[in-house]
């Protein structure tokens, strides 16, 4: 098989799953209305699968602050962080980050993919071992090749199978990175943060946490998972995306260790790429004071993801462990999974679609994500239209 | 259980997978793990927590990615184990 063919059988093996016209991935979308609504089609659907959890891609304060970046400082940097592209914004959202984590520093990676792999490239090599969740997202576990350390994945969220390879690992451990997420992006559900910090005493490990959709979502001020457990000073290194709450493009990692700054010289994906442009990070900027002064709206947002998942759990799906912003609606059999996100998108709801291998445990998933700005009609729509398809679908 | 002979370990090797595999292969230490058995990737992930289990030991997911044979496998197990 040539190279070409070997794409032609996995184009072959991905259709046999999805009939001809199901657009469930890369679906386009034609126009966007607000934070909840844009046309797919023909149809004006509510936005249910989107990672905008604090409703703020409109948000005037960054719009504005975006359109007077572009203005004064033009489209793009043309460089790379480490050569000409850092500007005074990337310098001051950089303080900022660091101030919001009350953390030493702080770097701005160009995305949150570029994060994870740039800052566990550059905290680990050939000879030491990464210890990673099951269900880690790819930036994660493409980090861990990139860096060439011995990758070793524990069951997700089990401390016992955790701990038994931190065991494992015997004197090894001090030279191992831990990496967990704040909030998983599958089932929506947190990392056990309070007893993963023991071990990683206990072990004498290096932590690092991912807040990619806990930032803006759990703790007061939203910091996320370090916050809602009063754990900062425990977790080594943060990272996380621009691209959820935050509603922009990009990504960062905090520390408290000094040595944080080394990055900047030694990591790939930190160096060897353009720096976000100006706008964006502009509107970043305002997003993370926006995000910082949310109480509002996580308040909003808490109340949609209970409502939406109690109804689920209700009505009879299976759900994730417990509620969260993704909310998902766990199936055995993906060609229901499939009707039920074409009968959905009939109904004027998008949602995402997640099918064997990318699901855990070979399940397929039809994943809502909530966000601040759905009202509460919105959410009781949603629900009554999973209620009709779970008879239509699951029990015909 | 401690053991660390190679031939224990293809011996339970080809134990566990003649019973997850649906195919009617003779599994020996030359078969191919996936090219000749239909098992799929989620239940050789199982396979491979319950061997580590076994054999107290943690697989890293890099070495893995040469293992083709049962061989291999057993070859890479029996490696872990004795630097363990
Ligand atoms: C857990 C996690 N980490 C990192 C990323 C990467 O973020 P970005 O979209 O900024 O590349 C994502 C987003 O998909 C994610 O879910």
């Amino acid at each position: 098989m040539n190279l070409l063919e070997k794409l032609d059988a996995a184009a072959a093996a991905r259709k046999a799953m999805l009939p001809e016209g199901v657009g469930a991935f890369g679906i386009p979308i034609e126009e966007v209305y607000s934070a909840t609504e844009a046309r797919i089609g023909k149809r004006r659907v509510l936005l249910l699968g989107t990672n905008n959890y604090l409703g703020l891609t409109f948000a005037p304060e960054c719009i504005q602050a975006a359109h007077k970046a572009l203005d004064e400082e033009g489209t793009g940097t043309t460089g790379s962080r480490m050569a000409n592209g850092s500007y005074y914004g990337h310098r001051a959202l950089e303080r900022e980050f660091a101030d919001f984590y009350d953390c030493g520093s702080g770097i701005v990676f160009t995305t949150g993919y570029q994060a994870n792999l740039g800052t566990i490239s550059g905290l680990v090599g050939r000879g030491d071992t990464v210890l990673i969740d099951g269900d880690s997202h790819a930036s994660i576990f493409d980090g861990c090749i990139l860096s060439g350390a011995e990758i070793i994945r524990f069951k997700h969220n089990d401390m016992a199978d955790m701990e038994k390879r931190l065991r494992r690992l015997g004197d090894r451990t001090e030279t191992t990175l831990i990496i967990v997420e704040g909030i998983y992006s599958m089932l929506g559900d947190q990392a056990p943060l309070a007893d993963i910090v023991e071990l990683k005493n206990k072990y004498r490990c290096t932590l690092l946490l991912d807040e990619a959709h806990s930032l803006g979502v759990l703790g007061e001020t939203g910091q996320g998972l370090v916050e809602k457990t009063g754990l900062q000073k425990e977790v080594d290194f943060i990272t996380g995306t621009f691209s959820k709450s935050l509603c922009s493009i990009g990504g960062f990692c905090v520390s408290n260790h000094p040595q944080l700054d080394q990055l900047r010289y030694v990591s790939h994906p930190y160096i060897f790429t353009a720096s976000p442009s100006p706008a964006t990070i502009a509107s970043t900027r305002a997003a993370l004071q926006l995000l910082r002064e949310g109480s509002h709206l996580r308040r909003q947002l808490w109340k949609n993801c209970t409502q939406l998942y109690n109804r689920l759990a209700e009505i009879g799906y299976q759900v994730g462990p417990e509620p969260g912003p993704v909310i998902a609606a766990i199936l055995d059999n993906p060609k229901q999974a499939l009707q039920i996100w074409q009968r959905l998108l009939e109904k004027n709801i998008y949602v995402n679609l997640i099918l064997p291998p990318a699901a855990p445990d070979g399940k397929s998933l039809v994943r809502c994500s909530v966000n601040a700005a759905h009202t509460t009609e919105q959410m009781t729509y949603v629900g009554d239209s999973f209620a009709n398809l779970y008879h239509e679908i699951l029990q015909s | 259980m401690t053991n660390n002979n190679y031939n224990e370990i293809i011996e339970l090797l080809c134990d566990r997978l003649d019973s997850l595999a649906d195919s009617e292969v003779n599994i020996t230490a030359e078969t191919n793990l996936i090219s000749e058995l239909s098992i799929d990737s989620v239940k050789l992930l199982n396979l491979i927590m319950e061997i580590e289990d076994a054999f107290d030991i943690s697989i890293p997911i890099n070495a893995l990615a040469d293992v083709q044979t049962v061989h291999e496998l057993a070859s890479l197990i029996s490696k872990i184990k004795s630097a363990s």
